[in-house]
């Protein structure tokens, strides 16, 4: 089975499978006691987007060389990350069960010789774009069809290893790359701008070679017309700036610094489920 | 200063036998491409890049996004073989070793160009003699020290033919080729270059050619002294170590490097866990003053005399 591309009733579809993430990760981080629900939360319609509407991939055959590429820089995300390769194929649901048990596959941050699916090894921030440049870069090199997609958070732009590649895939022009920054505007301790800030992200963006779109990373109209767009329409890597909600979807923990890796007690979690329909 | 009889006249800077490996193995294997910090000149790749324009990948100088886009190569099929200054390679990108390489397991070939003091006069920011300490505490990572240009192009072609990552630790100091029979070379295992029973000389890189004269040296006084080429650190040959102690009952190690966490102290945790011999260790204290080469090898013993004059405190300690 190859999982591909928008159809007409891709936005029901991917609604169903967000809303399926949502719970299934505030489930995990509720039975763990740990977890970064926020991030999970501001990121997984753009995963289910991706997962169900733009990637071409076969859950069979991880390895398949010619596979769209999704690199989760945002590491900490994986109530997000997991909850999307579960839902796409890549491992049965119950493995879910043993989120950061000891010894499980389901690793706090995401290991690739873990779990089939897994790009590669994040968690330590201002990894997974380089990476996912050099896979934009070995395509350029053979000729390979494929598109590498890159997600980070918003806070994580302030390492400087993001900007180190995004000149070089400026300067390269490797238009089959498209980085997608979470923008919440909240990081682990404050908000972005109160800490680092980044506007102009767009500018910045434009400045370094990219062509730079901002969408609502919550609306599947626009996160699928921007994420499929094809290659062969551009001449530039792709920056898309997806304004989110940090905890989106829960009314409680949106917006909230102490949601990062907050974790619901038995109270919250009956009420965040309760909303969560 | 006194030469091994297995030297040869020649000596070569080992990065011409480092290109003229790569470019070979280029030509049959389209998967190899080049990663550099603006280095194509400083690792001798510019008739890689004329002959494979599009297989030189080029970031300028950012070491962090060289490694992790290397990662990403191997992940897109690609066989990539980064080569960067030593100092900048290891310890700008340390993080990106660990998680990119290392611990995500890919198939990235590390080259450090230009390591220990070959730098000299330019100072300890360009001194590249904490890599060995640092890189063995990654262990997936194969961790090698040619000696002369034939091992050199041996070890490329074996970490070409490898599947996993690899750090290859060059020098661009000239070195003697040694002229002895029989040679072969396989990752992770010790070259017995000279039989000996009274102390061993557990030498890497460019040291190995001084430790045979030291071995020759303390003939002459009547003493037998062994030498390993210890080319790989990283997955130590434990039975040559141990062998050495249970035969020889002394070892010196010489490196070009810091005198801990590296050969020294990978031979030092082999034998005081399997048996426990005196262990002299000669390398480098710490961070190097000003001088050339030449100079900082002799002052901190990284020559015939100052390996001799270690074994004989190895032996004296025997028993001890």
């Amino acid at each position: 089975m190859s999982h591909a591309l928008k159809t007409d009733n891709s936005e029901g579809l991917i609604r169903d499978k967000a809303l399926w993430m949502r719970r299934r990760a505030l489930q995990m981080v509720f039975d763990k006691q740990l977890g970064h629900l926020g991030g999970d939360f501001s990121a997984i319609d753009i995963l289910a987007t991706l997962y169900f509407g733009v990637l071409r991939y076969d859950p069979a055959r991880p390895d398949w060389a010619d596979r769209d590429r999704f690199v989760m820089s945002k590491g900490h995300a994986t109530g997000a990350l997991y909850t999307a390769l579960s839902a796409a194929g890549y491992f049965p649901e119950d493995w879910l069960d043993t989120y950061m048990a000891h010894h499980s596959k389901l690793n706090g941050h995401p290991n690739r010789q873990y779990l089939p699916g897994v790009e590669t090894n994040t968690g330590p921030l201002g990894h997974g774009f380089p990476v996912a440049l050099g896979i934009a870069i070995a395509g350029q090199i053979t000729g390979a069809g494929y598109r590498t997609y890159v997600l980070t958070g918003d806070g994580e732009q302030q390492e400087g290893s993001n900007w180190e590649a995004a000149m070089t895939a400026g300067h390269r022009k490797v238009k089959n790359l498209t980085l997608i920054i979470d923008r919440n505007r909240l990081q682990q301790g404050a908000g972005t701008e109160e800490t680092a800030g980044l506007d102009p992200l767009d500018d910045k963006y434009r400045a370094f070679g990219w062509e730079v779109a901002e969408i609502s990373g919550h609306d599947y109209g626009q996160l699928l017309d921007t994420l499929g767009t094809p290659v062969g329409s551009r001449e530039k890597p792709l920056c898309v700036i997806a304004n989110t909600v940090k905890g989106k979807g829960v009314s409680f923990m949106e917006n909230l610094t102490k949601w990062h890796h907050g974790v619901p007690n038995a109270e919250q979690f009956a009420q965040a489920m309760k909303e969560l329909v | 200063m006194p030469v091994a009889a297995a030297e040869t006249a020649l000596r070569l800077d080992c990065r011409v036998a480092w290109a003229e490996t790569l470019e070979s193995l280029a030509e049959a294997d389209e998967r190899i491409v080049v990663v550099v910090n603006d280095s194509v000149g400083s690792s001798n790749l510019g008739g890689f890049k004329q002959k494979f324009p599009d297989r030189t990948i080029n970031v300028g100088i950012a070491e962090q996004n060289m490694v992790g886009v290397a990662a990403g190569l191997a992940n897109g099929g690609r066989v990539p073989f980064v080569s960067a200054a030593s100092c900048f390679l290891t310890a700008r990108a340390m993080e990106q070793l660990k998680a990119d390489v290392a611990y995500a397991g890919f198939n990235v070939k590390l080259v450090g160009q230009s390591s220990g003091i070959a730098y000299g006069e330019l100072g300890a920011t360009h001194h590249s003699i904490e890599d060995f300490a640092w890189l063995r505490a990654l262990g997936p990572i194969t961790l090698i020290a040619p000696c002369d240009a034939w091992e050199t192009a041996e070890a490329i072609k074996w970490a070409a033919a490898h599947e996993g990552p690899v750090y290859l630790r060059l020098s661009r100091m000239k070195v003697p080729t040694l002229d002895l029979p029989g040679r072969s070379f396989t990752a992770g295992k010790a070259e017995l270059q000279r039989p000996g029973s009274d102390v061993t000389l557990i030498a890497n890189g460019t040291t190995v050619h001084l430790a045979l004269s030291a071995a020759e040296m303390l003939a002459g006084e009547g003493v037998s002294a062994r030498v390993l080429n210890m080319h790989t650190i990283t997955p130590l040959d434990t039975d040559a170590v141990i062998a050495a102690a249970r035969e020889t009952g002394a070892i010196v190690t010489v490196e070009e490097a810091l005198d801990r966490g590296g050969l020294g102290g990978a031979v030092a945790e082999c034998t005081s866990a399997s048996h426990p011999v005196p262990v002299q260790r000669v390398g480098f204290p710490g961070f190097m003053p000003t001088g050339s080469i030449e100079s900082l090898f002799k002052e901190f013993g990284l020559s015939p005399a100052g390996i001799a004059s270690a074994a004989r405190i190895a032996m004296r300690r025997k028993g001890n």
